[in-house]
């Protein structure tokens, strides 16, 4: 037991990992805990409830703040009639959503919060169905009372109208609903509504044996999936204190890289092509192609779905291919320095992005953003550089930012983090160490927590899981950083014309299934 | 622009041949135009709708939009509204959220209205089932010709999925 910085709390030290702590508060603890972790300069990066009636307790509504010294997990425990706790939105403006959903899933309500509207629930089940109550009846059995209304934020003055669009976009887009209010073609506000993809992820867990559940983990949002795979097995492994060998731990992190890689190619061919430079998507989308057929060959998956298992990697890379891989590296680099300076100098491109969709630093520290477009708005927030775990311990990582938060810097990032993860990948298979890439995990009865906390492509990405005596998965919460980057969304259209939000959008790229689960 | 102009230089034409297996008819993509104009007598027309995957199809999807698989050159092409489409292609199990906007999508498409179900999810459930949030299949929802397997399945199996129900369609008789 010891105490952080700044806060008057009692808190245990978590096995291995990051640096990760965990407490428990009392009702007063918790806003006055919020308080001081903002005093601090410290930030919210998710909200969860979980019924602990099975164990006799009551309900417990969990936050997990980023600290200066590591991750703070703390739990408030409710009496099983006690269904009120107090609002932290006032504090973080990124905890309404998270609150909505905890209310939609446990019924549980934050107390003198503005906005109560539901938010999973849009009226395709029963309104007292709370789904991950343990006693609740969630199959699909459950009657469908066919939908309800929403109520948006009315937003009136002369010459004001509003244009919806979704859930189902003109493009391989995900679905969600956007609601823009305009006068002209300028936007005077945008809302949005999520919730279209929920499909009872939580839920479904609780069904999984926790040696099998990363691979829903890894389904939460597939674009993410070597980030929440990781993050769920190093859950996994530090409630069972055991680890994965260190050999495994590098190619995680190979694999890690290569999906930001992969992320930020398809996302600057993208860019490009929503500013009308056809050209970049097609050059961007054939170098992204050529990195999903490598990653094919060295994990069996081009996305890399289910390659971070618990207790390594699932399978050895090729010798021949690994060795390879600098040539790839080298090769793309080389491919990449001609674009970069198309894509900083091409008169049309520069008109669309630059000052397009700003989010200032002082905006984006007020709502809380995250990942690459925190880094965009000049907050130099990388987990891998921050609380770095090997093999980032030995690699270093150079974080890269910008100041402006326009789609120009959202760009420039992508391009500077492209450049590091290469050099990272390089360093990846230069120092692999030899041994194991894979080591068995012992399940462990007894009721275990763990928590895992990974930087990936978007953003940091999290998943708490609780274990009962029986070793099963009693809980287990996966957290989007998109959660946070949504609102700041809805902030960098204001005022920007109609037709740029689908190129502001694309350069948060944000997740709607990590946030819908 | 002469920077542009470089790089595609430098890049090449970069198209693959298209595939080959289970098509007994098509081995070059001249032959699957001819295909598609024989059973529609135009360019095929798709509209996808995500009606809740994890988006891992999507990138697959989109995947199939990049040069290497020269969509366009085999006379496919993605529309923005479902009124223009011949076909959809639907990826996830079906959220509970998503039904009505999905069945709204399948009235809104003329015929011939080809629904090809890509994915484990869309196939069968996948790995999210049924709950109280999610319809499973996408032929728990609407009528299916086609499945694709695969979490997700690639690019190549995506294509060849489209052109499998495109056969479906009566050849019509030359005019
Ligand atoms: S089939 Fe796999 S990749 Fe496709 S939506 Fe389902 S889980 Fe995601």
């Amino acid at each position: 037991m010891g105490t952080l910085r700044g806060l008057h709390l009692e808190v245990a030290t978590l096995a291995a990992g990051p640096p990760r702590f965990r407490a428990h508060g009392s009702r007063d603890a918790w806003s006055v805990l919020a308080r001081d972790v903002v005093a601090n300069g410290g930030r919210l990066v998710s909200l969860w409830a979980s019924d602990r009636r099975p164990l006799g307790e009551g309900y417990a509504v969990n936050a997990a703040y980023a600290l200066a010294e590591g991750l703070l997990w703390v739990s408030l425990p409710l009496a099983a009639d006690q269904q009120g706790y107090p609002d932290l939105a006032a504090l973080f403006p990124a905890a309404s959503r998270l609150q909505r959903m905890m209310r939609d899933l446990h019924g549980l309500e934050a107390l003198g919060a503005e906005d109560t509207r539901p938010r999973l629930q849009h009226g395709h089940w029963p309104a007292d169905l709370h789904p991950l109550r343990h006693d609740a009846r969630a199959d699909a059995g459950v009657a469908d009372p066919g939908g309800e209304a929403y109520a948006f934020v009315p937003v009136r003055g002369e010459g004001v109208h509003e244009i919806a669009v979704g859930p189902v976009h003109a493009g391989i887009i995900e679905p969600g609903h956007f609601r823009f209010s305009v006068v002209g073609e300028k936007v005077l506000r945008l809302e949005e509504r999520l919730g279209y993809k929920h499909k009872g992820i939580a839920a479904r867990f609780e069904t999984l044996a926790p040696l099998d559940a990363h691979r829903l983990a890894g389904r939460v949002s597939g674009d993410s999936t070597v980030a929440y795979s990781y993050a769920y097995c190093m859950a996994l492994e530090s409630a069972w204190r055991q680890s994965a060998p260190p050999r495994a731990e590098w190619l995680r992190a190979l694999a890690l890289e290569r999906e930001r890689v992969a992320n930020h190619l398809g996302d600057l061919g993208a860019l490009g092509n929503d500013a009308a430079l056809g050209f970049g998507l097609a050059q961007f989308s054939r170098l992204k192609e050529d990195w999903l057929r490598v990653n094919a060959a060295l994990t069996g998956h081009r996305l890399l779905m289910d390659y971070v298992v618990p207790g390594g990697v699932a399978r050895e890379p090729d010798a021949s291919l690994l060795a390879a891989l600098p040539g790839q590296h080298a090769a793309l680099r080389d491919a990449l320095v001609p674009l970069a300076d198309i894509y900083s100098s091409h008169a049309g491109l520069q008109d669309r992005f630059v000052t397009t969709g700003r989010v200032t630093p002082a905006l984006a520290g007020a709502l809380g953003l995250t990942g690459l477009a925190a880094r965009a708005s000049g907050h130099a927030v990388d987990l891998r550089a921050w609380h770095p775990t090997p093999p980032y311990t030995a690699l270093g990582v150079r974080v890269a930012t910008e100041r402006n938060g326009d789609v120009a810097a959202r760009v420039a990032v992508r391009f500077a983090e492209l450049t590091e993860s290469l050099r990272l990948l390089d360093g990846l298979v230069a120092g692999l160490p030899d041994g194991p890439s894979h080591l068995p995990l012992a399940p462990r009865a007894g009721c275990a927590e763990g928590i895992g906390w990974i930087e990936g492509w978007r953003g940091e990405v999290l998943v708490a899981l609780e274990l009962d005596d029986a070793g099963a998965l009693r809980r287990c919460h996966c957290h989007d950083p998109s959660w946070h980057n949504w609102p700041l969304l809805e902030h960098a259209v204001m005022g920007n014309i109609v037709p740029d939000f689908p190129l502001i959008n694309k350069s948060f790229n944000l997740s709607y299934a990590g946030v819908d689960l | 622009m002469l920077r542009i102009l470089r790089q595609i230089l430098r890049t090449g034409v970069v198209s693959e041949a298209p595939p080959t297996e289970g098509l007994a008819l098509e081995d070059d993509s001249e032959r699957i135009q001819r295909a598609i104009l024989a059973h529609l007598g135009r360019a095929l027309a798709i509209r996808e709708v995500d009606a809740g995957s994890c988006n891992g199809c999507e990138l697959e999807i989109h995947a199939l939009n990049n040069p290497y698989y020269n969509l366009e050159g085999l006379g496919i092409r993605f529309v923005a509204s479902p009124r223009h489409a011949d076909l959809l292609l639907v990826t996830g199990p079906v959220a509970r959220n998503m039904e009505v906007a999905l069945r709204r999508t399948y009235e809104a498409t003329p015929d011939p209205k080809l629904v090809v179900a890509v994915g484990d999810c869309a196939c069968d459930g996948g790995i999210f089932g049924e709950s109280y949030a999610c319809r499973g299949r996408v032929a728990n929802v609407l009528p299916v010709d086609v499945t694709i397997p695969g979490c997700p399945p690639p690019p190549i199996e995506i294509l060849k999925g489209i052109l499998t129900a495109v056969r479906r369609v009566p050849a019509r008789t030359a005019r």
